[in-house]
């Protein structure tokens, strides 16, 4: 086991439950996202990734449950906390009529970017997408659009940043780079991420620690170093699967002999 | 609330516009269509009737144009929401440190400024080609045009609360819901002229007053200047209860959990 985090805790949730219909899609959800960690959220479809990620983001109410950032409560200072947040998602576009720098622009302004174009030219260079400023939104790739709705993420120095799988129809290279930005930025500028995302590459390479969701619980947690060695199978992949399949935690070697 | 964030918001509007010519066209293209059907009926009206009435019946032509501001202003915060949708940025500016008030604000001022392009245009056909000038209505031009104004936003945000609730399917009521109050508010006749059952209908609406009030003012110089306070007063309830009503179902939306997928749909 770990010792504690004793770094800054800037997103908690604690006992969230979110009910569609009187199924839950979330069920006493708790977890603390430290500054400056990687926190990665797995789970197969209907796991209740997506209902977490849109009460962490304000978009879906939780039927109870608390969720802070900064020490603030969500509901009551939703704007202050999305100052100092940001979200990208493989499932949302900028508007795709709009040039690239404009769209930029507009966010820019939005999160009160001092030099928004001194501010967009860096993250442009940084995730090597310079020359797509003039470029229309919507005639780009999939991975360009991606580095695009990076750079919208990285705009205001977010201290907490959400990516909804970020590198999902990617090719292998982009997805790789796109990977790397995410580590560099997060390291440099010490931000706390949330990461959702099926590839497990990308969770073995950028998260520090994961969450396994199964029915809206979380069935295990740690690093993922620490999942490996407590589990039976041989990656990370084939825990989601068992995860995914029979809904159990991985087999514990220490509850196997106890056993 | 933040002007900036304000700002911005038009700022995308403003690009939307500059790289989408055929928005503008829209904006342009039905209004002078309208105004060039009535304008040549009146003309024929106008032809076979005495020079009094022919006069008089140019208030077609202001009825035209002063329903095309509270139609333009109803458009401006509908359409403003509906091209987030078809878009997909609803999800970018709901996360974004975006308040409600601010985001309305900004479909307002987009209102206005569509007002105004139209509202240009259409003077300048009707001056030019059929020698109506709506500044005949001297002052009181302004209170007409900020009471249409006031009750297309409201309208507005009435679309924008059924469209957030039923989604894209409801998308026609952005174009529709005008067009329900269109028959009730006597744009095109005076209210006495109309069934007796539905007048004391026509009077709950502010543009009745509008309307009535611009024939007055084409007939005799002059209005009651009551119908501008009933008219002012039923826009503070409508806004009040538009806005109350798009709280409500956004709220509604967000604890339904339907607010993520409507803008990822």
């Amino acid at each position: 086991m770990s010792a504690p985090d004793t770094r800054e805790v800037i997103l908690e949730a604690r006992d969230l439950t979110r009910e569609f219909d009187g199924v839950k899609a979330l069920d006493r959800f708790s977890f603390k996202l430290h500054r400056g960690e990687v926190l990665g959220l797995l789970g197969a479809n209907g796991a209740g990734k997506t209902t977490a990620m849109n009460c962490l983001l304000g978009l879906t109410l939780p039927t109870s449950g608390e969720l802070n950032a900064f020490g603030m409560s969500l509901q009551e200072h939703r704007i202050e906390i999305l100052r100092r947040a940001n979200f990208s998602s493989a499932y949302t576009a900028l508007p795709g009529n709009l040039l690239v720098w404009q769209n930029l622009l507009v966010f820019a302004k939005i999160y009160g970017v001092p030099d928004p174009k001194k501010k967009i030219t860096e993250l442009m260079d940084l995730l090597e997408i310079t020359h797509l400023q003039k470029r229309v939104t919507g005639q780009l790739s999939a991975g360009e659009s991606t580095r695009v709705n990076l750079v919208k993420a990285f705009l205001n120095d977010p201290e907490l940043l959400m990516l909804d799988e970020p590198t999902a129809s990617l090719d292998p290279d982009i997805a790789d780079k796109v990977r790397k930005v995410v580590r560099k930025v997060q390291v440099e500028r010490n931000i706390g991420i949330l990461y959702t995302s099926h590839n497990m590459r990308d969770i073995e390479e950028v998260c520090d620690r994961v969450i396994f969701l199964h029915k809206g619980k979380i069935v295990c947690e740690g690093t993922p170093g620490e999942l490996l060695a407590r589990s039976s199978t041989n990656s990370l992949e084939d825990i989601f699967i068992k995860i995914a399949r029979d809904g159990e935690i991985i087999d514990e070697p220490e509850k196997e002999s106890q056993s | 609330m933040n002007f900036n964030t304000i700002g911005a918001l038009v700022l995308r509007y403003l690009f939307l516009y500059t790289r989408t010519p055929m928005r503008l066209v829209e904006l342009v293209f039905w209004p002078v269509v309208d105004l060039v059907v009535w304008g040549n009926v009146t003309v024929f009206i106008q032809a076979n009737s005495d020079p009094k009435f022919g006069e008089f019946i140019l208030f077609f032509l202001g009825a035209m144009i002063l329903w095309d501001i509270m139609f333009r202003a109803q458009q401006g915060v509908a359409i403003s929401f509906l091209e987030d949708v078809w878009t997909r940025n609803l999800l970018n500016v709901f996360v974004a440190p975006v308040r409600t008030i601010e985001y309305v604000s900004a479909t307002f001022i987009v209102g206005l400024l569509r007002i105004t392009v139209t509202a240009v245009v259409l003077s300048l056909i009707s001056w030019f080609g059929y020698s109506f000038n709506i500044f005949q209505l001297e002052w009181w031009l302004i209170p007409f045009f900020l009471n249409l104004m006031l009750f297309g936003w409201s309208l507005g945000m009435i679309s924008t609360a059924l469209i957030l609730r039923w989604g894209q399917a409801a998308e026609s009521l952005a174009w529709a819901i005008p067009f329900f109050f269109q028959p009730v508010v006597a744009v095109f006749y005076p209210v006495d002229k109309m069934p007796v059952w539905s007048q004391p209908i026509a009077w709950c609406f502010p543009p009745t007053y509008i309307f009535e009030g611009m024939r007055e003012v084409m007939k005799s110089g002059t209005m009651n200047w009551s119908y501008l306070g009933y008219a002012a007063a039923l826009n503070i309830v409508f806004m009040a209860l538009a806005g109350w009503l798009f709280l409500w179902i956004l709220n509604l939306t967000r604890k339904r959990g339907l607010l993520t997928k409507f803008a990822t749909q």
